[in-house]
This record gives structure tokens, sequence and C-alpha cells, in this order.
């Protein structure tokens, strides 16, 4: 069997684990930042968990505020 | 540190910062040198070029199983020991794993057509893979149909104890049913079948796969830790606006 026959079939195999792959990485960094920046925006307004120390002197007034 | 440490989501994200550049940097190597090793093997005697197709196809099959694997131990975590991490991993891990049996499933369809002059065929092997595939999108359907993240963990558990029943019969039903597919080549008794050549590469780009796999997975717990965060945060905030 030549060295080309079936090429189209090796190209279109390794473009398709490219297209997953690459997918896959893109919805990860996505995911993270869109995670990150909406915690971030919780925490500006004053929104953090009970173990975490406010930045806001007055967190839960501020999102009544919000509300 | 110990490995119960990681049961606490902080400490897992603190520790999730610093090793995934290092773990994405291993993985860039990894297939840099695989890639290359995989294009400069030499063609098989029979397939010709086509054998390419193995580097890709044979890790995904075994990465797909894995993922599926490791879910099923999470869904022991959470059934069992109600382990903080056991269900943020199920979930994470699931459309990773489908990914990669979805690449599985085109690879070897792409490997096929040449090679038996069909693009499918519904043997025991492809039919086994391809429930997988089916049971991937069910758990990733579950995760999105409940709300509460706690109850839906438990229903996934159920599902992905189930249908780990599907990994055997995946991996013996080569043995069990006369199939198109060919049998085990790479782990059986008496030795592998492939010649060292081709064979090196296979691994190499397995070990890339799977460096790529773990680098994912842990990425996107990291993900779903900061989503229940947020979760949380916007509950409170309901909370305390009522």
């Amino acid at each position: 069997m030549g060295a080309t026959a079936h090429i189209d079939f090796v190209a279109a195999a390794y473009a398709a684990a490219a297209i997953i792959i690459g997918f896959l990485i893109v919805w990860v960094t996505l995911d993270y930042r869109a995670q990150r920046r909406t915690l971030a925006d919780l925490e500006m307004r004053g929104i953090t968990r009970r173990s975490q120390p406010a930045r806001d002197a007055a967190p839960m007034q501020q999102a009544k505020e919000d509300a | 540190m110990a490995l119960t440490d990681l049961a606490n989501p902080s400490r897992f994200l603190r520790l999730a910062n610093r090793a995934i550049p290092w773990l994405a940097g291993v993985t860039v190597i990894a297939f840099a040198f695989g890639i290359n090793q995989a294009m400069v093997a030499p063609d098989d005697y029979q397939q010709g070029a086509t054998v390419k197709i193995m580097y890709l196809h044979v890790p995904s099959a075994w990465l797909g199983m894995l993922c599926w694997g490791l879910m099923t131990l999470a869904a022991l975590g959470t059934l069992v020991w109600r382990h903080p991490l056991a269900d943020v991993t199920a979930k994470a891990a699931a459309p990773i794993g489908a990914a990669f049996t979805l690449l599985c499933l085109i690879t070897g369809s792409l490997w096929g057509r040449p090679e038996w002059g069909t693009y499918w065929v519904w043997d025991a092997r492809l039919t086994s893979e391809l429930i997988l595939f089916l049971l991937y999108l069910g758990v990733i359907a579950l995760w999105r149909t409940v709300d509460d993240p706690s109850r839906a963990a438990r229903a996934v558990a159920i599902l992905t104890l189930v249908g780990a029943i599907d990994l055997p019969i995946i991996k013996f039903s080569v043995d069990w049913w006369n199939t198109l597919h060919q049998g085990a080549s790479v782990f059986r008794i008496g030795g592998s079948t492939i010649y060292p050549t081709i064979l090196l590469p296979l691994f190499v780009m397995a070990l890339a796969f799977t460096l790529l796999f773990v680098t994912l997975v842990v990425a996107a717990m990291r993900n779903e830790i900061m989503r229940r965060r947020v979760r949380t945060l916007r509950l409170m905030q309901a909370s305390a606006a009522s």
C-alpha cells in the first residue's frame, strides 16, 4: 500500500482530534474566566462567604440595596 | 500534605491554581514529542499510513473508559463516603469523558472505512462504545435537569454505577462475541502483537492524552467549585434581600 493511500482519512482523524481537544480547552478556559469574573463581581458588591472577610463593611445591606 | 486534605475545596483550589500551569506545560511537551514520534513512525505493512489513526483512536478509547472508571469511584465517594469533592469530580469529568469517547468513535469510523470498507457496523465493540457515549450524554443531561447539586449528585451516582457494567462489556466484547473489530493487541497474555517502532509512539501519545485528561479534569473541577460558590453567594444575596 502506498504511503499516501488513504491519507485523507488520516488527515480527517487528526483534524477531528484538533477540533474536539481545542473545543475542550476553549470551553474550560472560558468557563474559568466567567466564574472568576462573577465571583469578583459578587465580592466587589460585598457579598462574600461567611468564612471570608467582607470587603464592604455592610455586605448584606449592600445586597438589600441592590435588590 | 495528606490526601484527605484535598477534601477541602479551598485547599484543592489553591493546589489546582499552582498545578494547572505545570500540568499544561508538561502536556504540551508530551504532545509535541508524541506527534513527532507518530509522524516519523513507519507505516504498517498491511494498513499503510492509516495506522497513524491508531495514535488518536486507542488513547481516546482508553481515556473514555478510564474517565467512566473515575466517575464510578466518585459515585462511591458520593454515596458511601460523602466526600465533598466526589460529585465535583463526577460532574467535571463527564463532558471530558464524553469528548474522548466521541473522538474514539469518529477516529474509529475514519479508520474503519479504508480497512473494513465501512464507517460503521453494529458489532459488539462498536455498539458498547456507542452505549458508553450515550451514557455520558445521559449523565450530563441529568446534571442539568436537577437544580440542586447534592440531589443531582445522588441520581448521577446511581446512573454511573449502573453504567459501569458497560466497561467490562467494552473490554471483553471482542472475546465474548465474533466482532469485526480486532481483539486485544497491546495488553494481552503473551505480549503485544504490535511492532516496537509503532508501539512506542502509541505509549507516548497515550501518556500525552492522559496528561491532557488530568489537566482538563483538574481545571474543570476548579470551575465547578467556583460555580458552586457563585450559587451559594447568590442564594445568600437573595435571602438577604427578601
